[in-house]
């Protein structure tokens, strides 16, 4: 299980500020993401070519990176701080 | 307790309060970068900005950002970055970026550097609300 964390416009496509993903052994942020956009009709297309990164426990991880049990995955469309 | 330089929080904010922060006798110099909610985006009528933030990643890539300045300028002596979320009105301050050093060289540079890096890794998004209707703005 992974806990996966939504911000901005992401929130409010999904409706959820999180979720926790079961998710099979060997498991990667492209694999969480695939769960994802099964669960969430309109999340894939907010996923695909819109600059979005991924965090694993607040670090940036690119999306081949491995999941551990109990991981925080985080969701992050282009920032605007400032 | 020592103050917090590196800040994520929906209390109003002022570049004193913040400066403050890095009070030290051996100081010479400061600069700050002070952000402001503007009334307009190219023209478009803003009422009010409302931000978000992943709180715990983004005072951690405040602080990574610190960092950065201080081994790229080691004359820089200490950096403080606070950035406050929630809605904010049209003239309040949202970001307040402070750096110390015993002499101003180094100081405009590592500035620069601190506001670039900041709209590009810290995990905070503004939504600007119109009339009739709002936005999630992003500069990257």
């Amino acid at each position: 299980m992974v806990r996966v964390r939504f911000f901005a416009s992401l929130r409010e496509a999904v409706g959820l500020e999180q979720e926790d993903v079961k998710l099979p052994a060997g498991a990667t942020v492209k694999t969480l993401l695939q769960t994802l956009a099964r669960a969430h009709p309109g999340l894939g297309a907010l996923l695909e070519g819109r600059g979005v990164r991924f965090a694993v426990n607040r670090c940036y991880v690119p999306p081949d990176a491995g999941l551990q049990e109990g991981d925080e995955v985080a969701l992050v469309p282009p920032v605007g701080g400032g | 307790m020592a103050l917090k330089l590196f800040e994520v929080t929906t209390k109003p904010i002022s570049a004193d309060e913040v400066v403050g922060r890095l009070a030290d006798p051996e100081v010479g110099a400061f600069t700050v970068f002070v952000g402001v909610v503007r009334n307009n985006t190219d023209g478009r009528r803003t009422l009010h900005l409302d931000y978000e933030a992943y709180p715990e990643m983004a005072e951690q890539t405040l602080a990574q950002i610190g960092a950065e300045i201080q081994e790229r300028w080691p004359t820089v002596r200490q950096v403080a970055i606070v950035h406050r979320i929630g809605q904010q009105e049209i003239g309040e301050t949202s970001v307040v970026i402070a750096l110390s050093a015993a002499h101003r060289a180094e100081l405009f540079d590592s500035l620069h550097y601190a506001i670039d890096r900041l709209k590009e890794i810290v995990p905070i998004w503004k939504k600007e609300v119109w009339t009739d209707g709002s936005v999630w703005r992003s500069e990257q």
